[in-house]
């Protein structure tokens, strides 16, 4: 009998908590193919963050390290330092990441810490329910900004990927989504490049997938898939923001 | 052995060397400056890691880091910036985290003044950060004493998982004084099997994390915690004490403040006041038990000496209770206390309770 799929071994034989659609669990299996395929599983160290992905490190087969909000890339910054030679990433949505953590990820990038983020960026708050992030879009709706957000009320998102790209630091940027099988292959290749620049030294690696919450955007999954390559890729461009060798 | 003068925050960033430490991560903040400045140059020298954080908040999450994937780590600060670092202080407690943090108080409450003081009494010996928690709390009152707890405020912290704090004033901090570096006998600690240092063909993965989100097993999580405060508090109990045996007032002082209640202790015997002085090393434990001992005996009253409006007085009362009389002679805000203040307040008080 042949083998035609099988789950990566850089996940944990375990049922994901992820609603149905979000794309989580998709990222979490891209992850941990390319761990798996890298051979890094078994010296790879994951700082997940508050948030949905808070129980990552029941899921990522890796040692997986929890951090408080916004602050996995300083605990991934320590980590790295002190194990140079193993393969260190931050898992971190857009609350995370672009809010309460902003200081830490730009300091990050800025002092071009050789670690990967992963940046989940759905354009809300998902396990809080639902409030508006510095990532919403202007006119969506959040349950902090029932009426859709404003940019009188709470200016414009933020492209992270973009504004840590101005940093010497951060080497390679690229924008993927997962929301079909051409886009989860480019979202794969992006996550493998970001890995082996992280591991070449070459400095900070930065992937932002724009994911889908159908729950929180009150959608159903394809209506979700949708609305994200309409509206969420219209405002944040897919593709490679920054890639410092090719320049 | 060879005597050596070294400045306070100096010697407490060479003990932490010497006593393993392998990152050190800070942000400048006055009057602590020289330990990152020592660190920054030192540290890498050891093999070890420094990093300049961009926040106290980042700085702790970096020993938070270091912790979780197994290396001894540390930071510093003063009083606002430890403020900061509660969140990671507690973070710590909860995914049962080594690591030594550094308080070199000055006057508060905000910005305050960058003079000596101890006004972050309460804040660091009742759980500065959220949750329901106790940390080991180690507070010398010269170089010397500094330089030793520094090695077993990392055994300390490594023996039971749990941060560890070294409580010092400004002056403590900015002061030279000659000390010995002692050979330091490590105790035996536990192997590090838990920390999320990569699998390396462990069967299953570890994960650090403070987050139960069943409330029953978060209370289970909390009582191991509290079994553990509770050996903490069994075990690791140090104070001084200077004639207190005969003692018809005990002054009660920690840190710079005990040194100059020594000093008026002297001059109070030579006046015909039998004082003596009873000085807690640990501020957490408290010695609650040997004070209650000593309310018992012949004393009597105690007084409390801080550079503070009264913090630490609040454990002498709950040690005491009504058996004897409780004075309290502080001043804050960054000012330290002459001896002859310190002197004339014991006289009062003596008059008080005689």
């Amino acid at each position: 009998m042949t083998t035609i799929y099988r789950k990566s071994t850089g996940l944990q034989d375990t049922e994901l908590h992820y609603c149905p659609g979000c794309s989580h669990g998709t990222v979490h299996k891209l992850v941990a193919e390319v761990l798996e395929e890298m051979n890094a599983v078994d010296t790879s160290i994951c700082i997940c963050p508050v948030g949905c992905a808070v129980l990552a490190g029941n899921y990522f087969a890796c040692d997986t390290i929890e951090a408080a909000h916004g602050r996995a890339p300083a605990v991934a910054t320590a980590v790295k330092r002190l194990h140079p030679d193993q393969p260190v990433f931050t898992y971190q949505g857009d609350g995370d990441l672009a809010s309460i953590g902003a200081a830490e990820i730009v300091h990050a990038a800025m002092r071009g810490e050789k670690f990967t983020t992963i940046f989940i960026n759905n354009a809300i708050y998902g396990m809080t329910g639902g409030q508006m992030a510095p990532t919403t879009l202007i006119g969506q709706r959040a349950t902090t900004a029932p009426l859709g957000r404003t940019v009188e009320q709470a200016g414009s998102p933020i492209r992270m990927a973009e504004m840590l790209s101005t940093l010497d630091g951060l080497v390679y940027a690229e924008r993927v989504c997962v929301t079909d099988i051409p886009h989860l292959n480019k979202a794969k290749k992006a996550i493998r490049k970001a890995f082996q620049k992280q591991m070449a030294g070459e400095g900070f690696t930065f992937i932002e997938v724009i994911a889908a919450c159908p729950t929180n955007w009150g959608m159903d999954i394809v209506e979700a898939n949708q609305w994200l390559m309409e509206h969420m890729a219209a405002y944040y461009p897919l593709g490679v923001i920054k890639d410092k060798e090719a320049e | 052995m060879k005597r050596e003068i070294w400045k306070g925050s100096e010697a407490i960033a060479e003990a932490a060397i010497r006593a393993g430490c392998r990152g050190f991560f800070g942000y400048p903040i006055t009057p602590q400056n020289e330990i990152p400045e020592y660190m920054s140059l030192k540290m890498p020298e050891s093999g070890g890691v420094f990093v300049q954080a961009e926040s106290e908040l980042a700085a702790i999450n970096m020993v938070y880091g270091a912790a979780a994937s197994g290396m001894r780590a540390m930071t510093s600060s003063s009083s606002p910036g430890i403020s900061l670092k509660q969140e990671g202080i507690s973070y710590m407690v909860g995914a049962e985290l080594p690591g030594v943090i550094v308080n070199v108080m000055r006057g508060g409450p905000g910005l305050g003044s960058i003079q000596p003081g101890q006004s972050d009494y309460h804040q660091a010996t009742r759980g500065g950060g959220n949750g329901d928690y106790r940390m080991v709390v180690l507070a010398p009152a010269n170089l010397q004493e500094a330089v030793d707890v520094m090695a077993d405020a990392f055994d300390i912290a490594d023996q039971y998982r749990n941060p560890v704090m070294v409580l010092a004033d400004g002056l403590i901090g900015q002061m030279m004084e000659p000390i010995v570096w002692k050979e330091h006998t490590p105790r035996v600690l536990p192997e590090k099997t838990w920390a999320a240092d990569g699998r390396r063909g462990r069967a299953h993965n570890n994960f650090i994390t403070s987050l139960l989100l069943e409330a029953d097993a978060c209370e289970k999580r909390n009582i191991g915690l509290k079994a553990k405060f509770d050996e903490m508090e069994k075990n690791e109990c140090r104070w001084e004490e200077v004639n207190t045996e005969d003692a018809e007032v005990i002054l009660v002082a920690y840190g710079t403040p005990a040194r100059i209640a020594l000093s008026a202790a002297e001059q109070l015997r030579a006046q015909g006041i039998k004082a003596g002085v009873l000085r807690p090393i640990t501020v957490w434990p408290f010695p609650h038990a040997r004070l209650r001992e000593l309310a018992e005996g012949s004393c009597r009253g105690f007084l409390a000496v801080e550079m503070s409006q009264g913090q630490m007085v609040d454990d002498v009362r709950m040690a005491v209770g009504e058996k004897k009389p409780v004075g309290f002679y502080g001043r804050c805000g960054g000012v330290v206390p002459t001896v002859s203040e310190v002197r004339l307040a014991a006289e009062e008080f003596f008059k008080e309770v005689q």
